[in-house]
């Protein structure tokens, strides 16, 4: 199963439109997708506008890969449960989020193994066609760096 | 017979109430991700989805999730930060952002509680607005990006990942 997530907050109908586009020609895949406050409504996926955070964390573990805007919620626990996550950065130019910080996210974490960056909407079905590429990579530990939130835990006890 | 061999040692094992703050989404995993910060203390959660609650064993309350582009919201939100900082009372507030850790920040100024601002991990090149303004009124005022930390602030003690 694939599981394609546009975060809790925005619509992002470019990257819906891509998937669904792509699992109309490969009718075999499952695809689930999260599509937000979206005006496009897939045809060749089930889709939920939201999803309770629950089971997101649950379609996130059960599903083989995740496709997702470059969100840290969604990288992060893509990467938490070792999964292999392929994302489309939203663009502010195109009224899809308030800056373009997306677009350093993707540049940043692409660069990790198990994330994977469309640049664009049509670079999703030529990545989706070399998927036995997109391969997880070791996972994160639970928590931050220990010595940044030692640092911190400092500051609170002695406040 | 436990003894003490100095003051600070005292004061760490006293439980502080914290607020930790933190909207839906890649604000909250960060929050939580932080958690060997706070959690031995006595923890509120505060968001702005109830359905949370499960990813914690801490009281979790809601307020409205509102943006700088939604007025109304803003106003509604900011009163209802209020109330619950009237009741919770917080020693300290840490936040991951974004508006509803902003206005925890600014009003539990007026309560006297300790604040701390960690802008999002996914400002890499600048950081947000709400984290901007923050800095005016944070006690500690954060970036998790070393290349983004000034002299007067914010300053760079490490990230989430």
């Amino acid at each position: 199963m694939i599981f394609v997530t546009v975060g809790t907050q925005l619509a992002f109908d470019r990257l819906i439109e891509a998937v669904d586009s792509w699992a109309g020609k490969h009718p075999g895949e499952t695809v689930f997708a999260q599509i937000g406050p979206g005006q496009y409504k897939p045809k060749n996926c089930t889709f939920a506008d939201f999803v309770p955070p629950d089971k997101a964390n649950d379609l996130i573990r059960t599903a083989d890969l995740i496709i997702s805007h470059a969100g840290m919620g969604s990288i992060l626990t893509a990467l938490k449960y070792q999964k292999p996550i392929l994302v489309l950065p939203r663009k502010a130019s195109l009224g899809e989020h308030r800056n373009e910080h997306q677009l350093a996210t993707a540049k940043w974490l692409g660069q990790k193994p198990g994330v994977f960056v469309a640049d664009e909407a049509h670079d999703i079905a030529t990545i989706l066609g070399s998927r036995s590429q997109l391969k997880s990579g070791d996972g994160i530990s639970e928590y931050a760096q220990p010595a940044f939130t030692d640092r911190l835990k400092d500051c609170i006890d002695v406040a | 017979m436990i003894t003490f061999n100095n003051e600070r040692q005292m004061t760490t094992l006293k439980q502080k109430k914290v607020l930790a703050v933190a909207s839906g989404g890649g604000h909250w995993v960060q929050l939580l991700r932080l958690r060997p910060a706070y959690s031995h203390h006595d923890v509120t959660f505060m968001t702005t989805n109830a359905a949370y609650a499960k990813d914690v064993d801490a009281p979790l309350v809601t307020v409205t999730d509102a943006n700088i582009w939604n007025k109304l919201g803003l106003l509604r939100m900011f009163s209802e930060v209020f109330m619950h900082l009237l009741r919770i009372r917080p020693d300290i507030v840490i936040t991951t952002g974004a508006a509803p850790g902003f206005a925890a920040v600014v009003l539990s100024r007026l309560f006297g509680a300790r604040t701390i601002w960690v802008d999002s991990i996914a400002n890499s090149e600048e950081l947000s607005n709400s984290g901007k303004q923050a800095g005016r009124v944070a006690h500690v005022w954060l970036t998790q990006w070393e290349h983004l930390a000034k002299p007067d602030g914010p300053q760079f003690w490490g990230a989430v990942l």
